[in-house]
């Protein structure tokens, strides 16, 4: 029933779209070690790039030349040239890369390494590794506040946000939040840092200044089970007013109210969400589902699913080109 | 359906200043039988330390973790031999650290318990699966992170279900043990709507587990002991006493598969399982003892994060205080499941999925899909609240 209606809708929102100036987003897939480019004119798939075992985490650099991709069992960071579309070069991260962000300027990455409970710090214009930054068991989420002057990292066994300063790379402060916490997204005023905790079912909002949990996210779906509700990606629009968080095995996103953080609406997409990435202009929001081999598009203004897109095997991460 | 909570109570909002003044010492005790007890594959043989070596891998994540909040722990090991008296053990052990991980036969863990119960120990039984445990012999003092044989049945028999294998040649051992495993393999097959065509029994003659003649005489004996059954679909074996379980596949009479104690296997845990983010701690736990980890090692495992988790949250190594959270609707632990674990308030029984594995790789995971409840799907394995017959608070 819900399908069927879903189809209308579609049909709807697209008939009332004009052309939107193309973009390309590139999805890691997790299990078939490639890399989809989709374009966002078409919405197609036009290449398929052969990457290292294991892609998950994936970046354009800030001068949108490259794109990066933690390739996990193969214990480093490869660059893809957007040009060639090809792998050119590799990061040296430390065992098992997953999840990374880089500095405002682009010119410092920090890698999230889950087998090694440290964070490496790398710099991007010379591909050298600078040092590492013990934390706790198994990093993953990482964030950098919108000043640049603190880096987040969540670790999944540990259960904590680590405030790190970018300056002294010291660990300044540890947020405890629900298990097994898997992604960080700052507000783009700085305002408040929001954490998934993907076994504990939440969302923590946590004050970047006082270090402590002002809120917390919960969610309910009628006829779901509460095990199956599994936070991971965020996305946050630029003015900070909406949300959407990615619920894993609910196979749902959730609309949340940035002020208020009242859950307005579950978007129905495809299997095991795990991650997303706006357009640039923010009217579309792609996600990629891991189990059903596929990305969903959200039409952002409507709140709508209007596409499906089947890319490789097991898609986890998707980054968009700047504009 | 629509929630927000603010978070006002204290110990959800902890943010912990990284130089604090006084470390808090956690004592954790782990009491087990000195010796390991041979098995029919040599693969399977367990190492001296199968079950400390995991507590002592989460007492190092614990650690890393309690150097963002002053907390430490430490792990004292006792182990005691046939004929030992495990009360004063126990006790002993009981005098230095709060908390103790248990891998001890039921009647031994249940002396135990009573004996430590006035000082407020707080056991965690990491090894017996004994159903009788967590029902008429239940302990208000005692968590339980092993599953019970019950668990273990129920697993298999769902995944033997849903493949449409619902006809059981029923093989059970001599030993006591075996008939247990063979009682909750019935209770399985009557819950799930399988049918045991026919029960056999193997008596334990006695003899060795390894001999230079090798397998020609088992190739003979197998197919033998398994001739002119009715037509069934698969051999459940129930073995815990490894007597002859591991001798059944490729040799039962008809072509047959085989679970149990041999073929598919439901365990709390596999060196083979690879699935939610498992990769890292197995990878963790090799580097640490340079061998697979096991089930009874992720048992002790869970038992000490369980703790690592109590301490955290409540910010308190008090005995009472972390007991008190181990107890509430506010515990959960992560442990590469793909969810939440939590125990069943009214045994204290840590819910838990079960793998089902070949030896070499992790075939499915129970509940599986579609057997539901209205609590939670994991109360779907073992003896459930309205059956259960244990009184913890009287």
């Amino acid at each position: 029933m819900q399908r069927s209606y879903m189809i209308y809708v579609m049909a709807a929102s697209l008939a009332a779209t004009t052309p939107a100036a193309a973009f390309k987003a590139y999805v890691s897939n997790e299990k078939s070690n490639t890399v989809s480019v989709i374009d966002t004119d078409s919405w197609t798939v036009i290449k398929t790039i052969k990457v290292g075992q294991r892609p998950r985490g994936i970046e354009f650099t800030r001068d949108g030349k490259f794109v990066l991709v933690a390739v996990g069992d193969d214990d480093k960071i490869e660059v893809i040239d957007t040009a060639t579309q090809q792998v050119v070069d590799s990061l040296p991260s430390g065992p098992d890369p997953e999840l990374f962000t880089q500095d405002a300027a682009g010119n410092i990455l920090y890698v999230a390494n889950e087998n090694d409970n440290t964070v490496t710090v790398i710099d991007l214009q010379k591909r050298v590794r600078l040092g590492d930054i013990q934390v706790g068991v198994e990093p993953e989420g990482m964030a950098i506040s919108p000043d640049g002057k603190i880096l987040i990292n969540t670790s999944e066994t540990t259960n904590m946000a680590h405030f790190i300063d970018t300056a002294t790379r010291q660990i300044v402060a540890n947020v405890l939040v629900d298990s097994r916490p898997r992604f960080a997204e700052f507000k783009r005023d700085g305002s408040e840092l929001w954490v998934s905790s993907e076994i504990g079912g939440t969302v923590s909002v946590i004050d970047p200044v006082k270090h402590t949990v002002t809120g917390k996210i919960t969610f309910e779906i009628p006829g779901l089970r509460r095990e199956a509700i599994q936070p991971v990606g965020i996305g946050m629009t630029k003015d900070g007013k909406t949300a959407f968080i990615a619920l894993g095995p609910a196979n749902r996103i959730a609309v949340v109210d940035g002020a208020s953080h009242a859950v307005t609406k579950y978007l129905l997409v495809g299997q095991r969400v795990w991650h997303m990435a706006f357009t640039p202009e923010e009217k579309y929001l792609l996600v990629t589902n891991g189990v059903s081999n596929d990305v969903s598009v959200i039409d952002v203004a409507a709140q709508k699913v209007i596409k499906t897109i089947q890319v490789g095997e097991l898609p986890w991460g998707i980054t968009m080109a700047p504009p | 359906m629509i929630r927000w909570l603010v978070a006002a109570i204290g110990l959800s909002v902890v943010a912990t200043p990284v130089f604090a003044a006084d470390t808090i010492e956690i004592g954790i005790g782990y009491i087990g039988h000195a010796g390991v007890k041979a098995k029919l594959s040599l693969v399977e043989q367990p190492s001296e330390n199968d079950g400390v070596a995991g507590a002592r891998l989460a007492i190092e994540d614990n650690n890393t973790t309690g150097k963002f909040l002053n907390q430490h722990f430490t792990m004292e090991e006792i182990r005691i031999k046939d004929g030992d008296d495990v009360v004063k053990a126990a006790t002993a052990l009981a005098g230095r650290n709060s908390f103790i991980v248990a891998d001890l036969p039921a009647d031994e863990l249940l002396k135990a318990a009573d004996a430590l119960r006035e000082r407020g120990t707080v056991l965690f039984n990491a090894g017996a699966i004994d159903d009788r445990l967590r029902e008429s012999d239940c302990r208000a003092n005692v968590i339980h992170v092993a599953p019970t044989r019950s668990m273990l049945a129920d697993a298999l028999a769902q995944y033997l279900v849903w493949k449409q294998w619902k006809r059981w040649l029923l093989v059970a051992g001599s030993h006591d043990r075996d008939k247990l495993y063979a009682d909750a393999l019935r209770r399985a097959a009557a819950r799930f709507g399988a049918k045991i065509v026919q029960e056999r029994t193997f008596e334990d003659t006695g003899g060795a587990r390894r001999t230079d003649s090798g397998v020609t005489l088992i190739q003979r004996q197998m197919p033998v002991f398994t001739q002119a059954a009715p037509a069934y679909d698969i051999l459940v074996a129930a073995d815990e006493s490894e007597v002859f379980a591991a001798y059944l596949p490729y040799r039962t009479w008809d072509p047959r598969p085989v679970a149990g104690s041999a073929g598919l296997v439901p365990t709390s845990w596999d060196a083979a399982q690879d699935q939610w983010g498992a990769v890292q701690m197995q990878n963790r736990f090799v580097k640490l003892n340079s061998r697979h980890m096991t089930a009874l090692d992720m048992q002790a495992w869970t038992a000490v994060r369980m703790l690592g988790e109590a301490t955290s949250r409540t910010a308190s190594g008090n005995p009472k205080t972390v007991f008190a959270f181990l107890k509430g609707p506010d515990f959960s632990v992560a442990a590469f499941k793909g969810q939440r674990l939590t125990l069943r308030d009214w045994n204290f029984q840590l819910r838990q999925p079960i793998l089902l594995v070949d030896g070499r790789m992790v075939v499915s995971v129970s509940p599986q899909e579609g057997f539901l409840h209205q609590v939670s799907e994991l109360d779907t394995l073992g003896v459930d609240r309205p059956e259960s017959k244990c009184k913890l608070h009287q």
